[in-house]
């Protein structure tokens, strides 16, 4: 891919399952949360990626160790062609102030005793960027102007608990964005706010992709939302990606029995006259249980013998589209 | 035949160091046997104090200061505390957002169904247990998980359970305060068919309030739109969703994606909803009206009828449309 920005080769997360200390003794191998199992993508300049999955597929995961937020277990993560190194601590430098992440609550993402001020300007006293309290001022009031709080200047010298839910998470934004990153992992930035804000919040992101060339992992569980708003989705179930492709493609013309099962389900305003869903049976699987084969086949209608063996592979279906299932 | 239940002007207040806080302004509403009623608007708008002014729930700051709420034609709202206790659960059940948490860690699913079914009912213990059981099935959970305790539980599992808990004592109405919205999409979806299917079947009223007026489609017969305490808009679903008429259902409906639309973000509704504390005279969504006119500054619209059964709180609502 041209431009790329992001690219995620084989990334495994696994935790260690805390056993008993007898049943250390007797058994041998340590049970494990394959929290991310195998995952590969790239993002490039200015795409939006949606990564949709119910929870516990390990999406979070997988953008908190795109971010080195976490220890990987194994795979890579190459920013602009260089692959990340979590102990090399200039190149980590760098790398967090061009990639950042928005998480989902904006209530508990900012600290309640702080001014606006103080958490909008945390990025740049922590690398040193500013060199007088003007600057540092002027910086903070413009990055809140970018983030749709204006004048800046009224939001400096107020606590969180004086704003409304939109108003917070546009202040995080704030934060996020001071450094001029060119990668944001957002987690779910909208899932808290009421539909009326929301779209509010999705425009502004919007408008640094568009003047800033950014670049976002946008983590959902939401795919009418994730639709709307990206280039590709990718769908994951139980730490692994099911199917990616086109934001149309996916949603519009789904291949993977899951991904048909979430679009079916998938909530739309307006009348409807059948008034009942198909659902898939029971819920998704716990990660430590080992699923040999395909992790998808004991809740899917269409599994046979093979899913039972073999785990598919992603292969490309149309261009672009890729799929993880026998049936293609 | 009487109606289950007719909510008719009701007004409820909040008692705060700044000033009463008029949560519920003149809300009106009835609900037929077997019949399941949304209500949605953004958050404050009142639907929740709604739904605890019926269960008779609202916090020591709270009081109803006005309306009448008739359950069968009994007005709850001039209950005292003794006799409402006696009503409450029995008749009337409220499931909340993340009620999931509400469960006892300490004590067995099942007991904690049983309690109440051996509070309310008066029953013996075999009895209890064999109820429990008994719902449990319905809500779609083996009887055999009775003994089992809330941490044993998936998230969807505790919702469930919850459900049974609201139904132990088949109660007539059940009001579900954003139920699924703490759960992943196909367990609320599950979830939301599973509700409607009990509540069809046992013919229970149902209050679903939501946020989100995506779902409300496939669950509800009766939409009722809110706005700053007051219900703005109000129909059968097609009303409501094919047949809008105000402004403000308009832009709320607009603001969630349709993948059978356009690929475009919605505008939004600008500006934000009015400090409750301070209600300025006129019609309240007039701030953020794109359609406003200067009576509406003025003069507060009253709730007219635009068809059977539609009705809607603005000054340019035009009646019988499509009729």
């Amino acid at each position: 891919m041209k431009n790329e920005i992001i690219r995620v080769e084989g990334l495994k997360v696994y935790y260690d399952l805390k056993d008993s200390f007898v049943s250390n003794l007797f058994t041998k191998k340590k049970k494990q949360v394959r929290a991310v199992d195998d995952v590969s993508f790239s993002i490039g300049k200015g795409e939006i990626l949606s990564l949709v999955g119910e929870s516990g597929s390990g999406k979070t995961t997988t953008g908190k160790a795109i971010l080195q937020l976490l220890k990987i277990t194994e795979g890579n993560i190459l920013f602009h062609g260089s692959r990340a190194n979590p102990e090399d601590k200039a190149y980590m430098k760098s790398f967090r102030q061009k990639a950042q992440m928005i998480f989902q609550d904006p209530y508990q993402a900012l600290n309640p005793r702080h001014l606006v001020l103080d958490l909008v300007a945390e990025p740049l006293d922590v690398n040193r960027l500013v060199s007088s309290a003007k600057e540092r001022e002027e910086r903070v009031v413009l990055a809140l102007e970018q983030a749709g709080l204006s004048p800046g200047g009224d939001y400096l010298y107020r606590y969180p608990h004086e704003l409304s839910g939109g108003q917070r998470q546009r202040v995080v934004i704030a934060g996020a964005m001071i450094m001029n990153p060119e990668f944001i992992v957002a987690d779910e930035p909208v899932s808290m706010l009421d539909a009326s804000i929301r779209t509010g919040i999705l425009r502004l992101m919007m408008k640094f992709r568009e003047e800033r060339e950014l670049a976002y992992l946008f983590i959902t569980h939401d795919l009418s939302l994730a639709w709307l708003i990206s280039d590709r989705i990718a769908i994951m179930y139980l730490g692994s990606i099911l199917e990616i492709g086109s934001a149309d493609d996916v949603i519009k013309r789904a291949l993977h029995p899951y991904t048909k099962a979430l679009t079916a389900i998938m909530p739309t305003p307006g009348v409807n006259p059948e008034k009942q869903r198909n659902t898939l049976p029971g819920e998704i699987a716990s990660a430590a249980e080992e699923i040999v084969g395909c992790k998808f086949r004991t809740r899917c209608d269409k599994a046979f013998d093979k899913c039972a063996c073999e785990r598919p592979a992603l292969k490309e279906i149309e261009d672009g589209h890729f799929v993880a299932c026998h049936l293609y | 035949m009487k109606k289950l239940l007719e909510v008719e002007n009701l007004n409820t207040w909040f008692h705060t160091s700044k000033g009463d806080l008029k949560a519920v302004r003149g809300v009106s509403f009835d609900l037929e046997y077997g019949e399941s009623l949304g209500l949605v608007g953004e958050s404050g708008c009142g639907k929740t104090t709604c739904a605890l002014s019926i269960a008779r729930l609202l916090p020591k700051e709270g009081r109803i200061t006005g309306g009448k709420i008739l359950l069968e034609g009994v007005d709850l709202a001039a209950m005292t505390e003794e006799e409402i206790r006696k009503k409450r659960w029995k008749d009337v059940s409220i499931v909340f957002q993340g009620a999931m948490n509400a469960l006892n860690p300490v004590m067995k699913v099942g007991d904690q169904i049983s309690e109440a079914i051996i509070l309310h009912d008066k029953t013996s213990k075999e009895e209890a247990k064999r109820r429990t059981a008994e719902i449990l099935e319905l809500v779609e959970i083996s009887a055999k998980r009775a003994e089992n305790y809330p941490h044993e539980f998936s998230g969807g599992m505790k919702q469930r359970a919850m459900i049974a808990m609201a139904l132990a004592c088949n109660p007539k109405i059940v009001i579900g305060d954003e139920p699924t919205t703490a759960l992943d999409v196909m367990v609320q979806a599950q979830i939301l068919n599973l509700l409607n299917k009990i509540r069809k079947e046992y013919r229970m009223g149902f209050i679903l309030i939501t946020h989100d007026l995506s779902v409300l489609g496939e669950i509800c017969d009766k939409i009722a739109v809110m706005y700053a305490g007051k219900i703005v808009e109000m129909g059968t679903v097609e009303d409501i969703f094919e047949r809008t008429a105000h402004p403000y259902t308009k832009k709320l409906i607009s603001c969630f994606p349709n993948i059978h639309g356009e690929k475009v973000i919605p505008e939004g509704i600008p500006g934000s909803p009015p400090n409750m504390l301070a209600i300025r005279p006129g019609c309240s969504f007039a701030p953020r009206c794109t359609e406003k006119q200067p009576c509406c500054e003025q003069s507060e619209p009253e709730s007219r009828q635009i068809g059977a059964g539609h009705y809607a709180a603005c000054h340019f609502v035009r009646g019988g449309e499509g009729r």
